[in-house]
């Protein structure tokens, strides 16, 4: 870690600050640095700022902050309104997709122009997506993840189906099976993977922030209420239905041994969140292995130091904490930055800050025990079950490269198979497929590596012009 | 540790190693092939998939050809096809008076066998209606087309194995050298790989080893500049590829049967030969996309959705070095392909098979000797 390492800038008076994501971590951070008189360059991919959990809906739609957020109602609106008091003050670019980048050049596509955005520092607050596990049958059309079912109701308003499961694990699951309900959406029921006993194991971690705890346990009653079948330890089979009509049922082991078929048009599944570290990683700057969550996750220090020298991460992006943490860690991202430019810092606020990280750590550790990555599961996948829904590669033409050809490490298994080689560079599936790898070939996941990342971090438009300066 | 001595050990496991290895199993040969990392990762594993004779040096295209029947027969010789589609390539230029070259290279005798058809104005666009109205004229050969580089070496490596080669992956060499009639090389875990004949095939890093025996080349190296669209129905059968002597408007690509359309071409970046990695330059990208549109204006609707590069080498007169040592008896070359030696891959296993096995071979070598650079680097020590 460059922890020790003043950052050398090419105009000392002022350093050109790239901050990529607008969500609650990239936020707190312009707002920080605005506060020590440098102006940053905002790229956010969204139209508009907040990130996901703090979406804003689009200009015209006029349903208030509790129908929107919730519980989280005064949270979005006051990152909001620090949003927009710092908007004007900012290079604030929307609508925007950071999509590569060299040493010291962020390259963006904006409405189909490219433009390269020079930096001196770069602030990675790129947020996190969905945590996906395969399941037979997951590539039917109604079939979507959680933070998607999420946006289209938050954004359009728009249900994903008129008969909906909420499948998988993790605090997500509830919170979104919630907002549909209170919606008005027909929700079949929420099957959570995660055994009742989980919980109860991972109390001591939870109660670092009880107030959350509650808010959790509201959202249950509050399904409990309107008389959604929740079960607790399912064993997800098959999702049921038809390439002409889509999903038609999904069909679970209970708990108890029971087998479980639910009817429904629609289907969203996740396991909690995955970080999103491709332009960390194009950037050249290290990962670890996270024993935790069973992932891999960017390497930073306390602050939000990458490995490489001038580049930061604060948020899910650099590690799931949720957004009260994202906007602590954007701030404090700031706050090392300015140290390492030599700027004043107040020593008082980077510990206060750090502290109340610390709690939100407890908590991240309680709900990785509470609702565990089912790893066994796609150990566990039928060979003919789709493991890679971009380049529709099963599981057992996965598992032949790594018995056949001797593929045990992912990119090689993914050079040999195309998992991971599609439109979603690997998001949804290299997590399942290094599982898959690791029980075939008997290799620890850890050591199975994972997938480099690869530009573009999106796809790129074939209309894409370059902007002559 | 001093391994069991072979008849042939191969140093560098790429396409020429792999094939060469199976190839010489062919002849009854004992071959141990030793590789740094694991086998066809660099230029081998990253390159376009071209399996293209036409626009090769002519003096080439004998070997070209030799490979070109392997091609054909690879679900014979290997159990595999590694995808490849003879399915035409096409050679286009956007001035007409760039046409009178593509002529003169399909009247040539060496390429008789390419059954060339060169095609302008109008029933260049009747034939190729998708090319865009840049295209002024174009080389049509029927009978190349394109494979999947990243199947080929490990397919091969296999094949070896299966008839009795040994291949070991991520051993790294330290030291090569001739004590007495025997090769001997030091891998840096310590163990003494010894045999009879030794053949260099280890690409960008060939020039490390063969200068230890008195023979350095002048390599370069460079990255390639590749990208990939989503897939779409397959409707391209033919690989297009520009001839032009303008760096930025070199441009190629190839339609995949699953859809894709795979993209090379543009102005080549320099590797990072420290981490062995090699990135593509995002304003590659954007000319690629440029250049794209211009040659197939339906294009533009796709989206890029990856991209990636590699280590190949380079000779400053763009021929590989193949062939046998001007200075140790035993000893065989056969890397620096200059970013086209995909198409060869085949061939040069079988040449370098047939040389090391009888000392000699039907085809003709002669312009890829390693002694070409001596003279070279003589006159330039004298110079110096």
């Amino acid at each position: 870690m460059a922890t020790s390492s003043r950052l050398t800038v090419s105009q000392s008076d002022s350093p050109r600050v790239v901050i990529v994501g607008a969500g609650p971590a990239g936020t707190r951070c312009a707002e920080t640095l605005l506060a020590a008189g440098i102006k940053p360059i905002l790229i956010d991919e969204n139209r508009r700022d907040g990130g996901q959990i703090y979406r804003r809906q689009p200009e015209g739609f006029k349903r208030d902050y509790p129908a929107l957020y919730g519980t989280e109602a005064a949270k979005a609106r006051d990152l909001h309104e620090s949003f927009d008091r710092l908007r004007g003050q900012i290079d604030y670019r929307p609508d925007t997709l950071a999509w590569n980048l060299t040493a010291g050049q962020l390259c963006c596509v904006n409405q189909g122009l490219h433009t390269v955005v020079d930096y001196d520092a770069l602030m990675l607050c790129a947020g996190a997506t969905d945590r996906l596990m395969p399941i037979k049958g997951w590539q039917l059309a109604g079939t979507y993840s959680l933070g998607g079912s999420q946006i289209a109701l938050k954004s359009q308003s728009v249900s994903i189906g008129s008969r909906v499961v909420f499948m998988g694990s993790g605090p997500l699951l509830y919170l979104v099976a919630s907002q549909y309900v209170k919606a008005g959406a027909d929700v079949a029921a929420v099957l959570d993977t995660s055994p009742f006993s989980k919980r109860i194991g991972a109390m001591p971690n939870l109660l670092a922030r009880p107030g959350l705890l509650f808010n959790g346990m509201k959202l249950l009653a509050q399904l409990y209420r309107a008389k959604v079948p929740v079960h607790l330890g399912v064993k997800p089979e098959e999702i049921l239905g038809d390439e002409q009509e889509g999903v038609s049922a999904v069909r679970v082991q209970l708990a108890n041994g029971n087998t479980l078929t639910v009817p429904c048009d629609a289907l969203a599944l996740g396991y909690h969140l995955r970080p999103e570290t491709q332009l960390a990683d194009l950037a050249g700057c290290g990962l670890r292995f996270d024993e935790v969550s069973g992932q891999w996750v960017l390497a930073v220090d306390e602050e939000g130091r990458t490995s490489v020298k001038g580049v930061y991460a604060a948020g899910d992006g650099a590690k799931i904490r949720g957004a009260d943490a994202a906007e602590q860690a954007g701030r404090l991202a700031a706050l090392a930055l300015l140290e390492d430019l030599g700027k004043p810092v107040s020593r008082q606020l980077v510990d206060d800050v750090r502290k109340s990280l610390v709690v939100m750590d407890r908590f991240r550790v309680g709900l990785a025990e509470a609702f565990p990555w089912p790893a066994a599961q796609a150990a566990a996948l039928p060979d003919d079950a789709i493991v890679c829904r971009c380049e529709m590669i099963s599981a057992g033409e996965l598992r032949g490269v790594v018995r056949e050809k001797g593929a045990c490490e992912v990119n090689r298994a993914k050079a040999f198979s195309r998992v991971g080689m599609g439109r979603c560079q690997g998001r949804y599936c290299s997590q399942a497929g290094a599982e898959v790898i690791a029980a075939e070939s008997g290799v620890p996941v850890e050591k199975v590596g994972r997938q480099r990342g690869q530009a573009p971090v999106k796809p790129l438009s074939m209309y894409t012009d370059e902007v002559v300066s | 540790m001093r391994q069991p001595k072979v008849d042939v050990l191969i140093v560098g496991g790429g396409f020429m190693g792999s094939a060469s290895a199976f190839f010489l199993r062919q002849r009854g040969r004992s071959v141990t092939l030793l590789e740094r990392d694991v086998v066809g990762q660099y230029a081998s594993g990253v390159n376009f998939g071209n399996v293209r004779r036409q626009g090769r040096h002519l003096g080439q295209l004998e070997l070209s050809n030799r490979s070109w029947a392997l091609w054909k027969r690879l679900p014979e010789l290997i159990g595999e096809d590694l995808e490849f589609l003879p399915s035409g390539h096409m050679r286009v230029c956007y001035r007409e008076d760039e046409i009178p070259d593509l002529e003169a290279y399909a009247a040539a005798p060496e390429a008789r066998e390419l059954d060339l058809k060169v095609y302008a104005g109008k029933e260049l666009h009747q034939r190729f209606p998708f090319l865009g109205a840049d295209v002024k004229g174009g080389s049509y050969a029927p009978h190349d087309g394109h494979a999947n580089p990243r199947l080929a070496a490990p397919a091969f490596a296999r094949a070896a194995i299966r008839a009795g080669a040994r291949v070991e992956e991520r051993t790294e060499v330290a030291n090569v050298e001739k004590v007495g009639n025997v090769f001997e090389v030091t891998t840096t875990d310590g163990r003494i790989f010894t045999a009879d004949q030794l053949l260099i095939t280890a690409g960008a890093w060939a020039q490390k080893l063969s200068a230890q025996f008195g023979e350095p080349v002048p390599l370069d190296t460079f990255g390639p500049q590749m990208s990939v669209t989503e897939p779409v129905p397959y409707a391209l059968p033919t690989v297009i590829g520009v001839y032009t002597k303008i760096p930025h408007e070199v441009i190629y690509f190839r339609q995949i049967a699953r859809g894709n359309i795979v993209i090379g071409g543009g102005v080549r970046t320099k590797p990072d030969m420290i981490n062995r990695r090699a990135h593509v330059d995002p304003h590659s990208t954007i000319n690629q996309i440029q250049q794209m549109r211009r040659l197939l204006p339906g294009i533009g609707n796709l989206n890029i959705i990856r991209v990636w590069s590699g280590i190949e080498s380079y000779t400053p007169d763009s021929l590989p070095v193949i062939g046998p040592s001007g200075k140790v008896d035993g000893l065989f070359y056969a890397f620096g392909f200059c970013g086209h030696g995909f198409q060869l891959g085949p061939g040069v296993g079988d040449v370098m098979a047939e040389l090391i096995s009888t000392g000699s071979t039907s085809t003709s070598i002669s312009d890829f000797d390693i002694r070409r650079f001596a003279i070279v680097t003589e006159h330039a020590s004298k110079a110096s």
